[in-house]
């Protein structure tokens, strides 16, 4: 079987896409709310992905 | 004088309306929502839950045994079981073809040891939704 070699970056994101599409399947209502709401979610990630990333950057010294 | 307020509880679903669309929901992520006619839905958790657990896979992540010890321990182990079960025929597919991963050091197979246990999780919410759909709680 093949192997990967992700960076934390690009597991991270891959996590926060596949998480948010689900996330917006099994919330929402309407189709047009599901996609705003997968949306919203997968920016919170990342939001909190670089925020995240910089704290410990700037903690570490 | 205290007024006393009666709340009365939602009559239970009878079991044969969700039993079997929470049971395919869990053996074939999505299929739950096949099942109840909402093939979009039931193709994005699929794939969602299927490509999780493949890049779980491919990232060379350790499946969970239960264990009991401390509590942290039972915790950890028996919910990781539970979390990578949850993923169903993509567990039991990778136990019955002889998937074994030792749970080694590094970030790359500590982010896959936490991509299988993410898509049976996933999987949960995807049977949870297809409880309520079956139950009319939800279109």
């Amino acid at each position: 079987m093949l192997k990967m070699n992700l960076s934390h970056f690009e597991a991270a994101i891959l996590f926060a896409l596949l998480t948010s599409a689900v996330l917006g399947v099994v919330t929402k209502r309407t189709d047009r709310e599901r996609m705003r709401y997968g949306l919203q979610c997968f920016g919170y990630f990342v939001a909190a992905l670089f925020g995240l990333s910089w704290l410990m950057y700037l903690g570490h010294g | 004088m205290a007024e006393t307020q009666v709340i009365s509880a939602e009559p239970r679903p009878p079991a044969g309306k969700w039993i079997p669309a929470v049971a395919l929901a869990w053996l074939i992520p999505g299929g739950g929502h096949f099942l109840l006619g909402r093939p979009g839905r039931g193709g994005v958790l699929f794939g969602s839950v299927a490509l999780m657990f493949l890049l779980g896979l491919m990232m060379r992540g350790a499946m969970f045994q239960p264990q009991s010890g401390d509590i942290l321990t039972t915790v950890i182990y028996v919910g990781g079981f539970i979390g990578d079960l949850a993923s169903g025929i993509f567990y039991l597919l990778s136990v019955w073809l002889g998937y074994s991963q030792a749970d080694v050091a590094g970030h790359v197979h500590d982010y896959g040891t936490k991509f299988l246990v993410g898509a049976g999780l996933l999987n949960v919410l995807a049977m949870v939704d297809a409880f309520e759909i079956a139950t009319r709680r939800k279109d």
